[in-house]
């Protein structure tokens, strides 16, 4: 007991950093991690202790963010289990080098494309969905045949060492370890070379794991955030509309979720309708005192919730509060709030809210406001709520966003066949189903050539009719080479 | 300082471009392919003229490895572009019905291209293909070590292509420093490992997306042949790959050989037939060679072979010519592995040839050191290609030839490690340069109750079965649902 105990004080420095890359390089190097079998049997233990420890998950969520249960379950636990899923139907397929066809120029030959893992890896994860962004991508670092380190968000502690705990009993330990910590632990791992680095989390952090990267030139995928805003127009059946929006703001652990709604915009005329429809919605769903409903999570933490309260503290915000507003600073609640026209200039509407407020913006026409969109930083995911054909087709060829959902919210997120990440400010990279073990291998192309063909064309002493036979070579013209090696 | 007001200017300008929708459209893009194809039909003498000054390039080898390539690339891009802009559609799983999936492509905006000075007009106009046909305004920075041709293309691009929305900055590291404290959308940076952690960094401040085309040692593995025309084959192969591109100076030129010591005698016999061959026979009298770059880059390949240990271990060639800045193609056997020459990326027209007890510890010889660019391996035994595929990593690997697969647009060209980040050519240039939107289109119809608050036991199950899509259990769900409801209702 007392050496564990000595154990857990040593600090994982840059030392230990470095030593641990170096035992998961050399495992690496052993070959274990490229077999098929060893991939099959790491995603199977991740499913069977998902399975077994549920219980113990959704306790963890509800110690953290005091997550809802079903929330829990449907966010996290069947999510990351899909996931697993589908990885292991996909897996051999997507390990087969795929064949390429080559063209004339280089005839005689046969190409393909091999995917292979990149090395060793790191994951840094998030604190809003604690257990899906932590193993997801290990899901397709694994996948892909990579040794991986995962560094689970300090500020989810109960999850964090839930992972470390059922990571270490059910995998392989020698090829997958957990890290946990804080900033210290953070900065030792950064400071190593790593063949890929995934990470989940804000903008200002994403900025410095990639200027750590840059120093080894480690490629990375950064899923960040971003404000995601929800265009209603009024040409939409109200309730559902209501329900949904509701379901894609507080239902997301309430508002704290990268692709959560975390604003709307509607036109003047149709705000009154929109926001009664929220707030019957609302009742059904969370009662009506929802600081009491064991339905919605807590704010994380007292920096989160303090960060939150100074967002309504502006006099010219407060006065816009349409519904809600209550706070209970002892559990770390706000109800949920709708404000109604909050100054532009306001920091409620400069910085991502990443909570239970949601402020409603008025326009003239709905059209205009796309345009005017697009000067903004790039967000995660875009909504639109319509039935009209050509303001979808404007909604989709005018918002740039990570993904575009129409008609509903953050539903893009469990669909296994679109690639889920963002662009500019909301990040780089994407990843889920497929494109998970995509980005964490390297796509190598093989090119299979023979003695024979040689064409003394490509050599020198250069003369004019090498050089025409090389244009036609180039040009993939038969005509032309045939000319070319005729003399013409 | 002026240089700074100037390039604000421009940037604002070029971003206007590009927000107000023009280079989208499909009709701009193609004609912007056109213009290149334009350019470079018009021009030919004097990118000849470019190319020659700055590296003494012979036209053959200009058309071989700039203007050829520029060709076909834009050709290519030509014919596939309107393919490439159409959304890709997504599958979706029966539970989100009714709905749509797909991923739409779409240009980042304004971004940045670095082009290194070996092959300064294909390394400028070839991802500027990818740029324009993903729908981009672009900034082109030519290196300031091929002065002729970054001259040529800045007084060419804008005669042929939209000026409002392509545009060249001529300048040094300066410059380009100057650049890089800007916002771009994306950079593209063809050059060395070190210039491009820079970029990265730079980049890093923005959270700008990077394609870094680096280099690194590109080994060739020569198996032990016995049939000599074969023989003759790899050799002229070996030797096309190593002094044909730019004397040496090239990402995927050839760094060293890897062989069998008994065999090595023969190998270095045939190279030596074929230099007198290809390029003749004394320094005074090369012909088809490209010209070290400048002084300095002279200076470097010199002074790697002024180590003692390095110069013993030369067995052909090895005379230099400063006036000219030509460097005879020299080929080494052993030398020392921690000197200089087998440490750093040659970039040069010295070929070290490292012989092995048996031609399979090439691979661990390979795995010892960064990953490069591309492997080359000339090998019958299918057992050997096997092992070399799956155990050596690079960004490419070719076997029985060097070098043409940089002609395929089928295969991605790119590094892994510290030969780089991210690919292009063919339709990887265009995806390089754009974001994969995905686009998901739902229905108001049909709602599925169980998604929303208050949570009971009943919309668990349906969940549970939901999420692994467990239709017939869901049924048999919802089927219990109804009969206890009509059993409730009916007592």
């Amino acid at each position: 007991m007392g050496s564990k105990d000595a154990k857990k004080e040593e600090a994982f420095d840059a030392e230990a950093a470095r030593s641990l890359v170096n035992d998961l390089r050399g495992r690496f190097a052993s070959g274990k991690t490229k077999s098929c079998e060893w991939r099959v049997s790491q995603l199977k233990a991740m499913l069977k202790f998902t399975n077994e420890h549920e219980k113990d998950i959704i306790d963890a969520l509800r110690s953290d963010l005091s997550k809802p249960m079903v929330e829990s379950f449907i966010t996290e636990i069947a999510m990351l289990k899909a996931s697993c899923e589908f990885t292991l139907k996909g897996l051999k397929r997507w390990m087969m080098p795929e064949k390429v066809k080559t063209s004339i120029t280089t005839f005689p030959s046969s190409a393909e494309i091999v995917p292979e893992p990149l090395g060793v890896v790191l994951v840094i994860s998030a604190w809003n969905y604690p257990f899906l962004l932590a193993l997801d991508p290990v899901i397709g670092a694994i996948a892909a045949g990579n040794a991986v380190v995962l560094k689970p968000s300090e500020i989810a502690p109960a999850t964090s060492s839930l992972l470390a705990k059922l990571v270490g009993e059910y995998m392989d330990s020698s090829a997958v370890k957990v890290v946990e910590g804080a900033i210290p632990e953070t900065s030792a791992l950064l400071e190593q070379k790593w063949d890929k680095i995934f990470y989940t989390g804000n903008g200002k952090v994403g900025r410095i794991v990639l200027a750590a990267a840059a120093r080894f030139l480690t490629p990375v995928a950064l899923e960040l955030g971003g404000k995601c805003p929800v265009f209603v127009d009024s040409d939409v059946n109200v309730k559902v509309m209501a329900r949904r929006v509701i379901a894609g703001k507080w239902g997301l652990n309430n508002g704290q979720a990268c692709v959560s709604a975390d604003h709307i915009i509607t036109t003047k005329d149709f705000a009154p309708k929109l926001i009664d429809a929220l707030k019957v919605e609302l009742e059904k769903f969370y009662g009506n005192d929802p600081l009491k409903s064991e339905d919605l999570s807590r704010i994380v933490n007292s920096n989160h919730f303090a960060r939150l309260a100074k967002l309504l503290d502006d006099d010219k915000v407060s006065g816009k509060i349409v519904l809600g507003g209550q706070i209970e600073s002892k559990d770390l609640k706000i109800a949920p709030t709708i404000l109604l026209d909050v100054p532009e200039d306001s920091l409620i509407m400069n910085e991502e809210i990443f909570g239970p407020l949601l402020p409603v913006i008025t326009v003239d026409r709905l059209e205009d406001s796309f345009r005017s969109y697009n000067l903004k930083e790039k967000p995660l995911a875009a909504y639109l709520f319509t039935n009209k054909k050509k303001l979808k087709e404007e909604f989709v060829r005018n918002v740039s966003a990570g993904g575009l959902l129409i008609n509903d919210i953050g539903l893009h997120l469990a669909n296994p066949h679109l690639p889920f990440g963002g662009v500019g400010e909301s990040g780089m990279g994407s990843y889920h189903g497929k494109f998970s073990f995509d980005t964490f291998s390297h796509k190598k192309p093989v090119l299979y050539r023979s003695f024979g063909g040689d064409a003394s064309a490509r050599y020198p002493p250069y003369a004019p009719w090498k050089l025409k036979l090389l244009k036609a070579l180039l040009d993939g013209s038969i005509f032309g080479i045939i000319r070319a090696l005729l003399g013409w | 300082m002026e240089a700074l007001d100037g390039l604000e200017q421009s940037l604002t300008e070029l971003r206007q471009t590009f927000t107000s929708g023009r280079t989208r459209d499909v009709a701009w893009r193609k004609d912007q392919l056109r213009a290149i194809l334009k350019l470079i039909d018009h021009n030919e003498a004097k990118i000849n003229l470019a190319l020659h000054q700055d590296l003494c390039k012979h036209p053959v080898e200009i058309y071989r490895d700039e203007i050829g390539v520029v060709k076909k690339s834009a050709n290519y891009s030509l014919s596939c572009v309107e393919k490439w802009m159409a959304p890709k559609k997504g599958r979706i799983p029966w539970l989100f019905f009714p709905s749509r999936g797909e991923v739409l492509p779409e240009p980042y905006g304004l971004v940045l291209i670095f082009v290194a000075w070996n092959f300064p007009i294909s390394l400028a106009l070839d991802p500027l293909i990818g740029a324009i046909s993903a729908g981009n305004t672009v900034v082109i920075k030519p290196s300031d070590l091929s002065p002729a041709c970054s001259a040529f293309l800045a007084s060419t691009i804008p005669l042929y292509l939209d000026p409002t929305a392509v545009r060249v900055i001529e300048g040094g590291a300066h410059v380009a420093e100057q650049l890089l404290q800007h916002r771009w959308d994306k950079i593209f940076f063809t050059g060395s490992h070190r210039v491009g952690k820079i970029v990265m960094s730079a980049a890093a401040k923005h959270l700008t997306p990077v394609t870094l085309e680096l280099g690194g040692k590109c080994p060739v593995i020569v198996d032990t042949l016995s049939d000599p025309s074969e023989i003759m084959v790899a050799a002229k192969r070996v030797a096309g790959g190593k002094w044909g591109p730019c004397s040496g100076q090239a990402c995927i030129a050839i760094d060293y050989v890897l062989v069998d010591r008994k065999f090595a005698p023969i190998l270095i016999e045939f190279l030596k037939k074929i230099i007198h061959q290809f390029y003749g026979e004394n320094l005074k009298n090369l012909k088809y060679l490209s010209r070290i770059v400048n002084k300095h880059h002279f200076a470097r390949l010199c002074s790697i072979l002024e180590d003692p240990r390095v110069a013993a271990s030369i067995v052909y060639g090895g005379s230099l010519d400063e006036n000219n800045l030509i460097i005879e193609p020299t080929i080494l056997l052993d030398p020392p592995l921690d000197s200089e020459i087998m440490t750093e990326e040659i970039f040069g027209p010295l070929l070290p040839i490292i012989t092995l007890d048996n031609i399979h510890e090439s691979i661990e010889f390979i795995n010892l050191r960064p990953k490069p660019l591309a492997i080359y391996a000339f090998t019958k035994d299918e057992k050997f290609k096997k092992l070399v595929l799956m155990e050596t990593s690079s960004g490419s690997l070719t076997f029985n030839d060097v070098m043409v697969q940089f002609l395929c647009d089928e295969l991605p060209f790119g590094g892994v490690g510290q030969s780089g980040i991210g690919r292009y050519h063919g339709k990887y240039s265009f995806d390089t340069f754009s974001h994969e939107k995905a686009v998901l289109y739902r229905s108001f119809f049909l709602e599925l109750e169980p998604r929303y608050p208050p949570w009971n036991e009943f919309k668990l199950q349906f969940l549970r079965f939901a999420y692994i899509f467990d239709y017939f259990r869901l049924l048999l769900l919802l089927l219990g649902r109804k009969l206890q409801q009509m059993f409730a209702s009916s007592h």
